[in-house]
């Protein structure tokens, strides 16, 4: 079995857009939620997110690539040009046959359903633009990085909620592991922050009004986020041998279902995807430092999160951190994971912990070492990445500092 | 009126638990009716539409949802009552 390491990263996300100014805002703790600006958003009763701002596509992009690139392609792409740059590849050659993409998106052009929507019910148009199709499709945003970037090899978009990113980087991780491919341009993104988008979770009741507060007991919801987070992963004897920076090791996956209900979570399922993520890498779980909690500020998945990680690491869940940077970011749903395994990435790397910001109050039923509100500087070896999505499907990646 | 608000949410909560009206009582609770909390926000969403009301309900803090007390049947048709006289003065 090959051994496959990250040798770059890139990001668009409400904090930065870019990796350093992200471990950046990680290191102060700093808020990237606020106040919504979409078109109708005083029709919404939930009015703040983690909003890319100042984003501007034509800075990017030319008038003919707009036309076909959703927001969450445009994310995709620029953070794609970034990790590809960090790696040092190029796949013009024989390398592009031996390389893919496999992203997580949960809901792939949003933004294009909605204005679509908009212009044939709202405004009654009887004609839409000709690219509407290949622009909201889940699969635009991989197969415009692999037309950008010459990836020939297998290449394709899960969708499994707010744990696509996870199963993206998983399977990505299985396939050079397994030796499919020499390289895999992995990670997620998403771009659900419109009126439709909003609108359809504020029905669930389960978003907070004011701020993300994830173990506090004072929570009250979940704050929706955008944005993409892309790496390289790399087959580490191609990357040794190249010389390449490595930035972590990835090490272990495991994926479960709970077989159990739409949108609830379950302890047992998430458990087991704990366990099965340290058990595919070999570890012991005292050898785990900090995991980066799916913790995404709701009453039940909080409480049903700290209780699978006591329940797989007995005393040694009293000793490591755990915290989320939701509170940060916000939500990205299908990119989440992606956006999350920046922070793995800054503890393995810079032994710098990024906090829970907005920890108010101890809940006894979350009563871990969740890094509240301030970094942390220390020294970790092995981390985890907790993904756990509606529908009861959980993702766990394992890393380790190389 | 007060008593047509409570007939058409023991109706709408009824039909949510699968129940005969008559089997709906108001000292029930939505756990007694087999209720969960999917039950629950699609039980509030029938009662939104059903009054034209807007129910402030977040479901990650049911015990502090002061305006809107859903801890049995009767005190869902009071506050019910009450959202329905507020937002209709």
């Amino acid at each position: 079995m090959k051994r496959v390491v990250i040798t770059g990263a890139g990001t668009v996300n409400a904090l930065a857009q870019d990796v350093a100014g992200t471990f950046a805002a990680f290191r102060e703790g700093r808020s990237g939620i606020g106040e919504l600006d979409i078109r109708d958003v005083e029709r919404l009763s939930i009015r703040i997110g983690g909003q890319v701002k100042g984003w501007d596509p034509e800075a990017h992009f030319n008038r003919q690539q707009i036309v076909l690139y959703d927001r969450f392609t445009q994310f995709t792409l620029i953070a794609a040009k970034q990790a590809i740059l960090q790696s040092g590849l190029n796949f013009d050659g024989h390398l592009g046959y031996e390389a893919g993409v496999v992203l997580g998106t949960a809901g792939g052009g949003v933004n294009t359903w909605d204005e679509n929507y908009r212009a044939v019910y709202e405004e009654g148009k009887n004609r839409v633009h000709p690219f509407v199709v290949p622009k909201l499709m889940n699969n635009a945003a991989a197969s415009h990085i692999s037309m950008e970037f010459n990836l020939r090899g297998p290449s394709f978009t899960v969708a499994t909620a707010c744990a696509s990113s996870n199963h993206a980087m998983g399977l990505a991780f299985q396939m050079i592991r397994g030796g499919s491919a020499k390289a895999i341009v992995t990670g997620g993104s998403e771009s659900m922050l419109c009126f439709g988008g909003i609108k359809a979770w504020e029905g669930l009741r389960v978003m907070s009004k004011d701020a993300c507060r994830p173990f506090s007991a004072n929570r009250n919801g979940m704050v929706q986020g955008e944005g993409a987070a892309i790496f390289v992963f790399e087959d580490y004897e191609h990357a040794k041998a190249r010389g390449a920076d490595i930035l972590a090791e990835v090490v272990g996956f495991a994926m479960t279902s709970d077989a159990a209900d739409i949108v609830m979570p379950s302890k047992q399922g998430a458990a087991r995807a704990i366990a099965g993520a340290l058990k595919d890498a070999g570890l012991a779980g005292d050898q785990v430092g900090y995991i980066n909690a799916h913790g995404t500020g709701t009453a039940a998945n909080d409480k049903t999160e700290c209780a699978a990680v006591a329940d797989v690491f007995g005393h040694h869940a009293d000793k490591l951190m755990i915290s989320s940077t939701k509170s940060m970011h916000g939500h990205c749903i299908g990119g989440t994971g992606a956006v999350e395994l920046l922070a793995c990435i800054l503890a393995l790397r810079e032994g710098v912990i990024a906090p829970t910001i907005g920890y108010e109050e101890p809940d006894p039923e979350c009563a871990l070492d969740v890094v509240p509100n301030v970094a942390r500087e220390a020294k970790v070896d092995v981390v985890l990445s907790n993904a756990f999505a509606f529908g009861g499907l959980n993702a766990v990646l394992a890393l380790r500092r190389i | 009126m007060p008593n047509e608000v409570r007939d058409r949410v023991i109706a709408i909560i009824a039909e949510q638990a699968v129940l005969d009206v008559a089997d709906v009582k108001p000292e029930a609770t939505l756990e007694d009716l087999g209720i969960d909390s999917l039950g629950l926000v699609e039980s509030i969403f029938a009662i939104e539409e059903a009054f034209d009301i807007s129910v402030p309900f977040n479901a990650n803090e049911p015990e502090q949802n002061a305006a809107f007390d859903i801890s049995t049947v009767g005190s869902i048709i009071a506050a019910v009552e009450q959202l329905v006289v507020e937002q209709k003065a």
